[in-house]
């Protein structure tokens, strides 16, 4: 269950490594039993970010406040153990010279050995692994890895749980299994979790919201639907779905276009010149042999053809269709913009 | 090719295996006389005293080798790159060499009481020899086992592996008792093993300090001509030196599990020292000192001594160029006898090139006396006319350092992929013209990296020299022990500089490429 407040508090994180900046100017909440994805490509500061939430990183300047508590600030630095958080890392870490009980009974202090017993069993039996309790790490298949190290993370009930791209090091086929798991897994125990991936896909299917991130900078927060269908920049039209950027001028009622007159409310002057962020489902064509643009290639991809249009002008167009709709490339077509739903614009 | 390989190998196999094989065969039919030569409290006492010295010399190695691998690795310690170079580097000087100069320095009427008797009337200082001694020089000199295993294991180690359990609320002091030193184990065993056979097989330290381990006493009943007590203590160290390499074999097949992860890009944060920047500093000043400063410092007032007193040995050019001949000469002996049986193990994987491995690779452990007595008894019996000659050493040589030039060559065979070969065959070469076109071009940087270490390794050698050597024929390492056993410390110091100097080559060309990778 979410409610308001506010778990995680990050406000004005600056992190430079030599000549990098690393971190720039990034603030964030997470609010208390959401899952945050930091989303972004590799170098944006997803890592980093989520290091100096751990503390495994000292922040150059800005604040961290994890519940109540300070954790990081100019004067204060509260080392990782001391944060009361649990981290999922990406190749697992899981300690090789113990066993799968003994791993998740690892963060376990001052606690009688009924209770630890108990409580390993509990996580254990929570990510269906029970049998598996004396079974050591190089032992296991790469999901039952993944699955102790949440189990080990979550046994001391932390706070706050840390994933660093958590899936990547799994087969895909298996990703989206232990994925599905997973989610189900912290949503049960209301979990408030702040995980890094680069995986798009990855991120709207964990993230209650996603953060993305470029080059340190926080691009936007939202949630999935509000990154997807209002991106707020171009980077972040360009890196959720895909999109590709026509070019066109505002008129009344709407913007005009190589691909015709696209309308739209838009709150900008006339002759404005903006470009319109198009992902492939916005977009469908007709044969038309006095038609716009040409199919250049088509992918199939199973449920789903994925074609790829020039327009005159060389613009590049993808265009999804039905599978079963499979059309010559070569061929000439005419192509518009097929949607309902508000556009993303940015201005020129 | 493969019969020819295969028949060569066994004739090397024979020439290592025939001397040891025939100890043993002797000493067991020797009857229940001698084998109450295993009863006598002389045999105990050596074995308690050898057992006593691995066992303290490969404990304190651990606690100054450990501590010096966590700082240079982890931490925040000043000049840490130095002290990464520094360290390690007492492994150039050869025992007796270090023997040498703590016995002139610290012994009785040595260069300390000396010193200490003008400035304060001290006449007595406390015993060196003996135990003491044995376990001090030994532990400065061996200690870089087990510091450099160790740091290969802490460089490597998965970085995330510690964050995890500072993540799950151990601190660093903890997460290292509880995480780290764990994961180092298989790589504290293997560097500590070395030290332990280090110490079982030295001759130099033990006999200069006079502490009758193993080494120590078959030189002594040797020497004075109770061949049959050296032949048995002989035997136990054969034994003792199998259940060693017994050992080992099993803390290899356990470290297995220790390597999955495939380990961060990310290098670990350096952990800061804080108060404990001065005690940790003046820990690795400390070490170096004893190990590196004061022996360099020894050896040049000695030489200095020695060449004001003009007491520089007047054949010192005979002797460097006998060590240089012999050393030369046997390296490209070995290195050649090492070559075909090595492409048979690289090349022919099977169970009987892997038995060829394990044979061939035994004797490494074996002390230099144990094989030279095996060698005197087989010579004495049916070979009188090898007995004392050039091709005997060369022999003992061979028994004592194949297993080195094999890792050499092997290493470099392993990196040629037979797909070279394989197409030099598909264009048509016969196996002995792909060789020759192909592999051994390909394997000579292996090839001289093998030969100049056995080269280095067999001008260092002392005990095998010592009692097979050709009468008359000096070496550096023979003419700084007699020096040494008479007490003239000055005429030792300019044949031990030359065998130093000689052996940090190698130590400097390994700091040198390690600089250029980096």
């Amino acid at each position: 269950m979410m409610t308001d407040s506010i778990a995680v508090h990050c406000e004005n994180l600056i992190k430079r490594y030599n000549d990098t900046q690393a971190v720039n100017q990034i603030s964030l909440d997470v609010k208390t039993g959401e899952i945050l994805a930091l989303l972004g490509p590799s170098g944006c500061g997803k890592t980093t970010t989520l290091r100096l939430i751990a503390g495994f990183e000292k922040p150059d300047s800005g604040r961290i406040i994890i519940g109540e508590r300070v954790v990081a600030d100019s004067i204060t630095f509260v080392p990782p153990e001391k944060r009361g958080i649990g981290m999922v890392f990406q190749d697992h870490a899981l300690f090789p010279h113990l066993t799968v009980f003994d791993n998740v009974a690892f963060g376990l202090r001052g606690k009688t050995k009924t209770e630890i017993r108990s409580i390993v069993g509990e996580m254990l039996h929570m990510v269906g692994l029970l049998s598996f309790s004396k079974r050591y790490p190089h032992e296991l298949s790469g999901g039952e890895r993944q699955r102790v190290a949440l189990a080990r993370a979550l046994a001391p009930k932390p706070v706050l749980v840390l994933m660093d791209e958590p899936f990547s090091s799994l087969d895909a086929d298996l990703r989206t299994e232990v994925r599905e798991h997973v989610r189900r897994i912290l949503k049960t125990i209301q979990a408030t979790v702040v995980f890094v991936t680069h995986d798009q896909e990855e991120a709207l299917y964990m993230g209650d919201r996603l953060a993305v991130l470029q080059k340190g900078h926080l691009e936007q927060i939202g949630t999935p639907e509000e990154i997807f269908h209002e991106s707020t920049t171009r980077f972040v039209a360009e890196f959720i779905g895909d999109s590709d950027f026509l070019k066109g001028k505002i008129v009344k009622g709407g913007i005009q276009t190589e691909i015709g007159l696209i309308k739209q409310l838009v709150d900008l002057p006339l002759a404005t010149q903006v470009e319109i962020a198009l992902r492939p489902d916005d977009i469908d064509f007709q044969i038309d042999g006095s038609g716009n643009s040409l199919i250049i290639e088509r992918f199939f991809r199973g449920a789903f053809n994925l074609y790829r249009l020039r327009l005159d002008s060389g613009q590049i167009l993808h265009a999804f269709t039905e599978h079963t709709r499979i059309l010559p490339v070569g061929a000439r077509v005419q192509a518009h913009v097929n949607t309902d739903h508000s556009l993303n614009i940015f201005s020129a | 090719m493969t019969p020819i390989l295969w028949g060569f190998s066994i004739l090397v196999v024979i020439a290592i295996l025939l001397p040891i094989t025939y100890l043993i065969i002797r000493v067991m039919g020797a009857g229940s006389d001698a084998w109450q030569g295993l009863l006598r409290p002389q045999m105990f006492e050596t074995i308690a005293r050898t057992a006593w010295l691995a066992i303290a010399v490969t404990t304190v190695s651990a606690f100054i080798a450990v501590p010096i691998a966590w700082l240079t690795v982890r931490t925040d310690l000043p000049f840490r790159k130095m002290w990464a170079i520094l360290t390690p580097l007492p492994l150039v000087i050869p025992s007796y060499v270090g023997g040498y100069l703590f016995a002139s320095a610290f012994g009785p009427r040595g260069l300390l009481q000396q010193l200490l008797e003008t400035l304060f009337g001290v006449t007595r200082l406390p015993e060196i020899y003996g135990f003491p001694g044995a376990m001090l020089v030994l532990t400065l000199l061996s200690y870089p086992y087990i510091l450099l295993s160790t740091r290969a294991a802490l460089s490597k180690l998965d970085p995330s592996l510690e964050e995890a359990s500072r993540s799950l609320g151990y601190g660093n002091w903890s997460t290292f008792w509880r995480v780290t030193l764990p994961l180092l184990r298989p790589a504290l065993g293997a560097g500590s093993l070395l030290v332990a056979l280090y110490v079982l097989r030295d001759f130099g330290v033990v006999a200069i300090m006079r502490y009758s381990t193993f080494t120590r006493a078959i030189y002594v009943s040797y020497t004075s001509f109770d061949r049959s007590q050296a032949a048995l203590l002989s035997l136990v160290v054969v034994l003792v030196t199998l259940v060693f390499l017994f050992i080992e074999t099993r803390t290899l097949s356990r470290t297995k599990y220790f390597q999955i992860g495939t380990g961060q890009a990310r290098p670990p944060a350096l952990i800061q020292l804080g108060y404990w920047r001065l005690p940790a500093l003046l820990f690795c000043v400390t070490v170096v000192f004893a190990s590196l400063i004061l022996p360099s410092g020894l050896l040049i007032y000695w030489l200095i001594r020695g060449l004001r007193a003009g007491e520089v040995i007047p054949s010192l050019g005979l002797i460097a160029w006998n060590s240089i001949s012999a050393s030369a000469i046997g390296a490209i002996v070995i290195l050649l006898a090492a070559i075909p049986v090595v492409i048979l193990i690289v090349r022919r994987p099977n169970k009987a090139t892997l038995l060829l491995h394990r044979i061939t690779y035994s004797t490494f452990a074996l002390p230099g006396v144990v094989i030279a007595l095996a060698l005197v008894f087989f010579g004495a019996n049916h070979a009188p006319w090898l007995y004392q000659t050039f091709p005997m050493l060369l022999l003992a040589y061979g028994i004592l350092f194949l297993p080195q030039a094999m890792g050499a060559v092997r290493t470099t065979l392993l990196q040629i992929s037979p797909n070279v070969e394989e197409a030099a065959r598909s264009l048509g070469r016969h196996p002995v013209q792909v060789f020759f076109s192909v592999t051994l071009p390909l394997l000579k940087s292996g090839l001289i990296a093998g030969a100049s270490l056995v080269f280095l390794t067999i001008m260092k050698e002392l005990p095998a020299t010592l009692i097979l050597a050709p009468i008359g024929f000096k070496t550096l390492a023979t003419s700084i022990w007699s020096a040494v056993s008479e007490a003239f410390f000055a005429q030792a110091a300019a044949p031990a500089l030359l065998i130093v100097l000689m052996s940090s080559l190698p130590m400097a060309y390994f700091i040198l490429n390690e600089k250029n990778v980096e």
